[in-house]
């Protein structure tokens, strides 16, 4: 394959490196508070790409370029496109919030569509190089995007945290890497699955190496036992810039994943499978007990955020087309109401007051019913009541883990989940039934409150249909693990 | 033993002494000196695998910039590092049981096992350039890395200078375009004073 057809596959990653730079240029000259013309160009550019990403699909066939660094399939193209979606609608809420705190500079669009490039690096990598290049860009961009608000000790604080805790994070993994490397000779992943295959001298040193890769990917996704920074995160940097943790990342983590555990390591799954279920009993059990005692929404949100990841787990242990397919689904999912939930908390801000508390959302119904509503929605769906897609997300999960024979596992879950639905359905109660605690006007933008109907709609309406994007997740899910 | 092998455990010793000194050191000068020593004794390590590139790069670059940069920062900056070791010693047995059961694991995993074959460093002619091989790998199969490699230091820069930059007023900078554009009229005000006036005026007479 030569460069030119490579280039091209590589067309959505490269038009955004060129838009990057010209915006990063073109904002010198921007003057005013509002950027406007950067904001506008930096939509365009999510546009662009998006156009490219799908002018560039090969139907039906997974593409590798670049000497196998770089894989071009259905998951990466449906998961490349929902992380512009996501940016794109992250941008449209946070631009009021950011602006009131004098933070919606260039710098910010500029750092955020970088993390956007290390996602989609990360989303289309096949390879343990330029997957730990993608991550890195990722984690760059969040570090220095938390710690943007300066004069805020708690963003610092918080920034500090990720970033240290990041760094060990990614040590453990490159350290898992190299022992596998040593093991078999290849930083390919199809490649490395074939050597395992094969048989290599010391399985020893293999399994060594996984540990280390599972507990890198367990910092990176938060989950029990290496979640300690996710609440002091989410809690301490600005809800933008949560949002934005909390969001698109999320699926490049879960494409993440899939690439090292399901197409590299599927030869040694009888050992990490063993290791996730641990994960992921913890954090299911864990983040829905600790976010009981939280006051603080965000706070909760993070606790909720590892209870849903622990839930993303299952689905990857389960494994097959039916339980990637479901954790793919599962990830999608999560993003939509993770975008919701803090969208709201966006909505109701204003500027020298963060409506991040629940005594917040008192009576939000006599203030505004149809955003009490949405909320109700959201709220729903996390707690996985039907006939939101919270629901369908779980069950499909939870099907796939029956399938596999953990039974008890799949009860624990949902033992879990039920005490996990209280902490939601406090947030509906206090909306309800109690009286408000203040009666300033909600002042929303036109977009921004179109935005989050069509958020909180769409939880419904997949709720109820949610055949399509279940059989895309699960199409796009066969046709990377048939690669090798 | 020959040579190679003697060599290879004088510097694999340096190197691990000159670690374990850059954590036990008091003072964080000779820490950063440690350090450095560390690094040099690595590039030995790496010249005798024949990647010679790599061993001068590993000089240059960390020795002779990295580490210079670390010691301006750490001679700048007053670190009571008694301050920061506080409550070291009453963690210390906590810290050390855990490293102690890692160390225990690890050699218990991989110990008792033989690592996959060994046939020692690869040999090459002398007219191989491990620089040339490394440049073509570089700019052909491990282009896209590459690439992104230079992108990650992008994203450095624009974060350091978003998050250090800042406007503040009553600070005293110049502004060379208005150095440039300065007129005689702005710098240079003529005066004449009265006894000249009065000997202009005579003379003119």
């Amino acid at each position: 394959m030569n460069l030119a057809t490579d280039l091209i596959h590589a067309g959505a990653e490269i038009f955004l490196l060129v838009m990057v730079s010209i915006i990063l240029i073109a904002d010198l000259f921007v003057t005013g508070r509002s950027k406007m013309f950067t904001y506008l160009l930096v939509q365009l550019t999510l546009l662009g790409c998006a156009l490219i990403t799908v002018s560039t699909h090969e139907p039906g066939v997974a593409v590798t370029a670049f000497n196998g660094m770089f894989v071009d399939d259905l998951m990466a193209d449906v998961l490349k496109l929902l992380s512009y979606l996501a940016v794109s609608a992250l941008l449209i809420y946070s631009r009021g919030y950011l602006l009131a705190r004098g933070l919606f500079s260039g710098e910010f669009m500029v750092l955020t569509l970088f993390a956007l490039l290390g996602m989609m690096v990360m989303i289309s990598a096949c390879n343990f190089v330029t997957l730990y290049i993608g991550l890195e860009l990722l984690a760059l961009s969040l570090y220095a995007l938390v710690a943007l608000q300066r004069d805020s000790a708690v963003a610092t604080e918080a920034a500090m945290k990720y970033f240290v805790l990041g760094a060990l994070a990614s040590g453990l993994l490159l350290y898992g890497m190299s022992m596998l490397y040593g093991a078999t000779g290849t930083l390919d992943i199809y490649k490395m699955s074939v050597a395992i295959e094969l048989g290599v001298n010391n399985k020893a040193l293999l399994v060594f190496g996984l540990v280390f890769i599972v507990a890198g990917l367990a910092f990176k996704l938060g989950v029990v036992p290496f979640h300690m920074w996710v609440p002091d995160v989410y809690h301490g940097a600005p809800t933008a810039m949560t949002m934005l943790i909390s969001t698109a990342p999320k699926l490049a983590a879960f494409a993440f994943t899939m690439r090292i555990l399901a197409d590299g390591l599927q030869p040694l799954m009888i050992h990490w499978s063993g290791m996730l279920v641990i994960l992921a009993m913890l954090s299911i059990a864990l983040g829905n007990v600790a976010a009981i005692a939280q006051t603080n929404l965000k706070r909760m949100f993070a606790y909720s955020t590892i209870a849903h990841m622990g839930f993303l787990l299952l689905g990857v242990l389960s494994g097959g087309i039916e339980g990637y397919g479901s954790a793919m689904f599962y990830a999608v999912v999560y993003v939509l109401m993770s975008m919701g939930g803090f969208g709201m908390i966006l909505l109701l801000s204003r500027e020298g007051f963060e409506a991040d508390k629940l005594s917040d959302f008192k009576g939000l119904n006599q203030r505004s019913p149809w955003l009490a509503f949405m909320m109700l929605l959201l709220m729903f769906a996390m707690a996985g009541v039907p006939p939101t897609v919270g629901f369908y997300a779980k069950f499909a999960v939870l099907e796939a883990v029956v399938q596999t024979g953990h039974i008890p596992l799949a009860i624990f879950a949902v033992m879990f989940s039920l005490i996990g639905a209280f902490f939601y359905l406090r947030i509906v109660k206090l909306m309800y039934f109690d009286t408000p605690e203040s009666h300033e006007p909600i002042n929303m933008q036109p977009d921004t409150a179109l935005l989050i109907s069509i958020n909180s709609i769409a939880v419904l309406l997949l709720g109820i249909l949610p055949g399509t994007l279940m059989s895309v997740c699960a199409v796009s899910v066969q046709q990377s693990l048939l690669l090798h | 033993m020959n040579l190679e092998t003697l060599v290879f455990y004088l510097f694999g010793a340096i190197t691990l002494l000159a670690g374990l000194r850059v954590i036990t050191a008091r003072n964080p000068v000779h820490a950063a000196m440690f350090l450095v020593l560390a690094f040099c004794s690595s590039a030995g390590i790496w010249l005798l695998l024949e990647a010679e590139f790599l061993a001068v790069t590993l000089i240059l670059v960390y020795v002779g910039a990295v580490m210079v940069l670390f010691l301006f920062v750490v001679m700048m900056l007053d670190i009571n590092l008694d301050q920061l070791r506080e409550g070291f010693w009453r963690w210390f047995p906590f810290g050390a049981a855990l490293a102690l059961i890692m160390v225990a694991e690890m050699v218990w995993v991989l110990g008792s096992r033989t690592t996959a074959d060994t046939v020692g460093a690869v040999q090459h002619a002398a007219n191989y350039s491990n620089t040339k091989e490394l440049g073509r790998l570089l700019y052909t199969d491990y282009v896209y890395p590459f690439e992104l490699a230079a992108v990650l230091l992008l994203v450095a820069m624009v974060a350091a200078i978003a998050l250090t930059l800042r406007r503040r007023i009553g600070v005293k900078s110049q502004d060379i375009a208005k150095q440039v554009q300065v007129k005689k009229a702005d710098r240079l005000r003529i005066i004449t004073d009265e006894s000249e006036r009065k000997t202009d005026a005579q003379s003119g007479s």
